[in-house]
């Protein structure tokens, strides 16, 4: 039983990326003899080097999943940082009254707008991919574009700050000593992995992204398939830009979420996934999350100046491709996989 | 097909053009443009219509680069440091252009040779030069060279009655860029070899054309040119600095889309990709003229830029099923 769990462990998708975050860790265990390992417990709650990568990570592993989803159609979304910055202002200008001034104060319905409004670029990105067939990128670069002047109209161009320890809590919290945005990015994982593996919608995904044409041939509702990840993407962007909004106790839509689409491409690359779409794995996308956060955190602490990590990164994204195109010829993916 | 194709260019263009003129228009109606406004949107917007030329090359070809407004603020602030360090500007200047190009073939090259998505490749290369940059420094280097500050305020005066509009000659450097490139583009053998292989790569290799070296050499002027346009910005502003051209990829992307190019490639014209420019130049001073949030300039190209696309994307159905009904015909 052990065996056959490892064997499946090893030839999966999960194996390399877990793997590279391990050493990762390993590596910086070593560089900071051993105290970056260690956990506190401080009024109930773990602190640590270790939970702070959890926790600045939840973000990114947000965005990753749902970029997951649109990439495994066959689709990118550059619009997640705009999205973030439109909750974040959505959510903010409800606390603070500036929005639907009856509703001042209500946390929950702040949190219950600001999703909708994530869902509903989402909707209008899914739109223009799946109705009008604009290539998704331009489709979502108009987003990009707009989206940020948006939330700079939602909030009149200021940075609104608001005094709610309710909306505190989605980024500082904790439940059971452990940070609650972790259980934002567990609750996500679990309903998607659940709702890709236990119904066909997983099997439909990747074969729209795979072949668009025999797909729609084999029955298989591509365009509204499309517009689902579109939506996902969207509400997996409002998630994360509420946390982030949340961490800085206000809305500031200048920086939200700023370059951030890029790094939740990079966490799909890193994590094993074609970006020309077809077969996914959620799993090796949050890994890819945590590898770039990781990555962050190291070059922080080895004292080394934080615009290298673009640099880094840069190199990162060549060298993944370089390794995932054909023409290389680097068998890295099994090849019983690479035919289906 | 030749046919359809020259149609939907030429209309796209009207399109184009009658935009502006409404909005020129517009403009004088209500706000009293003069002469010196027309003359300053080049003056303004001079760098972006360097910059969209280059970017045009590579839209023709169907791709797309996203990584020149890095390679402009890379440009700015590199040759401002070396400019500071006392290097003379007669070697700083050919020093980044061919920065630049080296830069653009190297990203054309890796999209060609081992058949990346230009998408990825380039945004890499947005964030290794947005690196350079902030490595180099994070403050920004005012430009004190002699040769620059005299090439910066060169410029032609006019006198019309009390008005004395002026031109700058980067901003008449950029319209002698146009020029060229709709010289290259119309009567040369590689200008050609752009649009074919637009159309369709396939077709244009059969042919015998060399499809793979020019979508390579799209992606080298791509780079030249934001090289380009980055010394005409730093003749514009007099400095460099690390965070400067965030986004300015999406304004000449969107410049090109608005003067009626084709993204999916091998339709355009550059005259449209510079109207393109000079009517964002007009939103922005409308905006500054009502003392509007700036926002709104973003927000009405974003949505000027749906709605063309939207109007390529049904002339396009179009032209599709009149070939559809002539196959039928001919059947």
């Amino acid at each position: 039983m052990t065996m056959k769990l490892i064997k499946k462990y090893r030839d999966g998708r999960i194996f390399w990326p877990s793997m590279v975050f391990f050493a990762i860790l390993v590596f910086n265990t070593l560089i900071s003899g051993g105290e970056f390992l260690s956990i506190t417990i401080m009024d109930g709650h773990f602190y640590g080097r270790l939970i702070d990568i959890f926790r600045n990570g939840s973000k990114l592993m947000l965005l990753a999943m749902g970029m997951t989803f649109v990439i495994a159609s066959g689709g990118i979304d550059i619009s997640v940082g705009s999205v973030m910055a439109i909750a974040g202002a959505i959510a903010c200008s409800v606390i603070r009254g500036n929005l639907f001034p009856a509703l001042q104060g209500s946390v929950f319905f702040a949190l219950v707008l600001a999703l909708a409004a994530g869902a509903l670029c989402g909707a209008w990105n899914g739109f223009l991919v799946s109705r009008v067939k604009i290539q998704p990128m331009v489709a979502t670069l108009i987003l990009m574009v707009a989206g940020r002047g948006i939330a700079q109209l939602i909030t009149n161009g200021k940075i609104i700050t608001v005094n709610s320890q309710a909306y505190y809590f989605i980024n500082g919290g904790y439940i059971l000593g452990l940070p609650f945005p972790l259980y934002l990015v567990m609750a996500l994982f679990a309903g998607a992995l659940v709702f890709t593996k236990k119904t066909a919608f997983g099997l439909f995904l990747a074969s729209s992204g795979i072949n668009e044409k025999s797909s729609r041939l084999a029955g298989i509702e591509v365009e509204n398939i499309k517009l689902l990840v579109y939506v996902f993407c969207g509400l997996a962007a409002a998630g994360a830009g509420l946390i982030e909004s949340s961490g800085i106790k206000g809305a500031d839509c200048n920086n939200a979420g700023l370059m951030i689409e890029l790094d939740a491409i990079l966490s799909v690359a890193i994590g094993g996934n074609l970006l020309t779409g077809g077969r996914f794995s959620l799993g090796a996308s949050l890994f890819g999350a945590l590898i770039i956060q990781s990555i962050t955190t190291t070059i922080y602490a080895m004292g080394v100046p934080p615009e290298v990590i673009q640099l880094v990164k840069a190199l990162l994204v060549i060298t993944i491709s370089l390794i995932q195109s054909e023409k290389i010829g680097l068998k890295l993916i099994p090849a019983k996989e690479a035919v289906s | 097909m030749k046919r359809k194709r020259n149609f939907s260019e030429i209309s796209l263009l009207t399109i184009t053009l009658a935009l502006f003129a409404v909005m020129y228009l517009g403009g004088i109606l209500f706000y009293g443009f003069r002469i010196s406004t027309f003359l300053n949107l080049f003056n303004d917007n001079a760098y972006l219509i360097v910059a969209t030329t280059g970017i045009f090359f590579v839209l023709l070809t169907g791709g797309i680069d996203i990584s020149i407004g890095s390679v402009v603020a890379f440009t700015c602030v590199f040759s401002a440091w070396l400019l500071e360090k006392g290097v003379p500007s007669g070697v700083v200047i050919p020093l980044v252009l061919l920065i630049g190009l080296a830069f653009g073939s190297l990203q054309g090259f890796l999209i060609v040779r081992f058949d990346l998505q230009p998408f990825i490749v380039t945004l890499a290369g947005l964030f290794f030069m947005r690196a350079l940059c902030s490595i180099i420094s994070k403050a920004a280097i005012a430009i004190k060279n002699p040769f620059y500050l005299k090439v910066a305020l060169a410029k032609i005066r006019f006198t019309l009655g009390r008005q004395h509009p002026k031109i700058y000659f980067y901003a008449l450097f950029a319209i002698a860029v146009v020029l060229a490139t709709a010289f290259v583009l119309k009567f040369t053998k590689f200008g050609r070899t752009v649009y074919a292989v637009g159309g369709s790569e396939q077709s244009a290799s059969l042919m015998g054309l060399p499809a793979r070296g020019t979508r390579v050499m799209v992606y080298g002027i791509s780079g030249f040119c934001a090289s380009l346009g980055g010394v005409v910005y730093s003749l514009y502003t007099l400095a460099g600095y690390s965070l400067q051209n965030i986004g300015m990829e999406l304004d000449a992307i969107s410049s090109a889309v608005i003067g009626g190019t084709l993204l999916t490639g091998g339709v355009g014209s550059i005259f449209g990709a510079a109207i393109g420019v000079l009517i964002q130049g007009l939103i922005q001073t409308v905006v500054t003229y009502q003392n509007l949030n700036t926002w709104w300039t973003k927000v009405t190209v974003a949505a000027l830029l749906c709605l063309f696309i939207i109007i390529q994307r049904a002339m396009s159905v179009n032209g599709e099923q009149a070939r559809k009904k002539r196959l039928i015909r001919v059947a």
